[in-house]
Formats: structure tokens, sequence, C-alpha cells
């Protein structure tokens, strides 16, 4: 039973690798302080619906943190982390009430990671003007949410057919 | 694996966004200046009608290239990591921003009522 926490542990955290290199080399169309496609979301969203809300937490700061120091840096990681906390603390909490399904979640945790990066942009510049770019952020993180959340769907069912 | 309520909320973000995206452009008009602010400290404001290059240094090796042409704002060369700002489109419109986020620096378009008054009186 440990072995196998082990071992889809590693396996999400080496996704979440693979997916923020990806990520990394795909230039966005749009230009926005703190944006970002948040495809490693995908990791923190399977996560949750294998292992649970503790767990989604482990690794969606494990990943932040290893990833911000592979392929970031300090002031990029602070951005992920305030984007990271709120998303997974609204996955959780609609996770529990069940009143979407994972792609619903999964929306919800694509936008508020946008809305928690441009609100930290926002402190750093002290100017709130930038609140001009949320409707481009809501729009980003509904579109990668949905696509993120039907791909979760099939790997927790993968992954939930070894009895975890 | 979708439910009908997924499917509400992501109407219902898409509309928000969209009427917020409609509404922003309907209420833009051409601003007048350009306020360069760094790390919320205001340090320069130009004038959209002047053409005008000025690098500014915002830290020990840290600079950031503000290039004002044909009533435009554009942050032509900058090094910092991202480079966000320098891919960002040029602007001109009141409340639009470029924002450099390494660097703290904001360029930030200013005075479209004036430039109407200025219209107006002309």
């Amino acid at each position: 039973m440990k072995s196998k926490r082990i071992a889809i542990y590693g396996l999400l955290v080496a996704l979440a690798f693979l997916l923020s290199y990806i990520e990394s080399i795909i230039p966005l169309p749009i230009p926005i302080p703190g944006i970002k496609l948040g495809l490693a979301n995908l990791v923190v969203v399977t996560g949750l619906y294998t292992m649970g809300g503790k767990e989604a937490f482990i690794l969606s700061i494990i990943r932040i943190v290893l990833v911000g120091f592979t392929f970031g840096n300090l002031s990029t990681m602070m951005f992920s982390l305030a984007g990271g906390f709120l998303s997974w603390f609204l996955m959780v909490l609609l996770y529990r009430t069940k009143v979407l399904s994972i792609t619903g979640v999964s929306i919800i945790g694509g936008i508020s990671h946008n809305i928690g990066q441009i609100l930290v942009a926002v402190w750093v510049v002290s100017n709130v003007m930038l609140l001009y770019y949320l409707p481009f952020l809501l729009v980003s993180g509904a579109v990668t949410g949905t696509v993120i959340g039907m791909l979760g769907a099939v790997i927790v069912k993968r992954i939930r057919k070894y009895d975890f | 694996m979708i439910k009908k309520n997924d499917v509400i909320l992501l109407g219902t973000i898409l509309l928000l966004a969209a009427a917020a995206i409609i509404f922003i452009n309907i209420r833009k008009t051409d601003g007048s200046r350009v306020v360069i602010t760094i790390d919320g400290e205001e340090y320069k404001t130009l004038d959209l009608n002047k053409d005008t290059t000025l690098t500014i240094e915002v830290a020990e090796g840290a600079y950031n290239t503000v290039t004002v042409k044909n009533g435009e704002v554009d942050m032509t060369e900058a090094n910092c990591p991202d480079k966000l700002c320098v891919k960002h489109r040029k602007i001109h419109y009141n409340g639009e921003t470029i924002v450099c986020l390494p660097h703290k620096v904001v360029l930030q378009i200013v005075g479209g009522e004036e430039s109407e008054a200025d219209m107006i009186a002309k």
C-alpha cells in the first residue's frame, strides 16, 4: 500500500516536470505577467482524485519548488506558490462538495491559479491596472482547465485500476 | 467526466470574461501620456506625441528601453529574465499597461479625457 503511494508520487512529480518543460518551450500568444498555461495542474488534479487533498497539496508544493529551481527563479516561484495555493484550496473545497466533476474542479483550479498570480503581480508593482488582464486570464484558465480536467479523468481511471 | 454543472461553470466564466472584454473595448479612449513607475514610485511621464527613446537603469545592470513612436508606447528592449514586457504589443489606449515584473517597471497610459478636451479646445 505504502510503496504504491510512493510510486504514484514519483510518477506524478516526473509528469509535472515533463509538463513544465513543455510549457516553458510553448510561447504564449498574449504576454501577460504571471500568466501560465498551467499544464502541470494536471498532476495536482490527478493527485487530488487518486490520493486526496493532503497529498495533492504536497504534490503541488514539490512540483513548484523543483520546477521553480529548474526552469524558473525565486520570483517566478513566488507567483507559482500564490497561484498554486489558491488553486489547491478551491479545488479541494469543490472536490468535497461534489457539485462539479473533475473537469469543473480543474477549471476552478486553472482560473484561480491565474487569479492568484495576477494578485501577486498587482502587489509587487503596486498597480491595480493589471486587473485589466483578468478577463484574458479567466479565458485562458478556463480553456486549459477544461482540457486538463478531461485528461485528468482518463489518467485517474487508469491509476485507480491498480487498486490503490 | 463532465457534469451539467461543469458546462454551466465554463459558460458563465466565458460569458463574464467576454462581457468584460467588450466593456473594456467600448470604453477605451486614446491616451495622451505614459507614466513610468518603478517599484510603485513614479519615475517619469512621457508625452505620446513626442517620439523618444528612453533607457531606464532600474538597478545595477538591469535596464528597460521605452520607445514612444507615432503616439504608441513600446518596451523595445530589456534584460529581464522573461522578456514578457518586450513581447507585449505597443499600447496607446487609456489605462493600458506594459509590465516588466522582474524589474517592477510599469508603463501606464493616462490622460485619455485630456486629449479629447484638447481636441475640442482646438
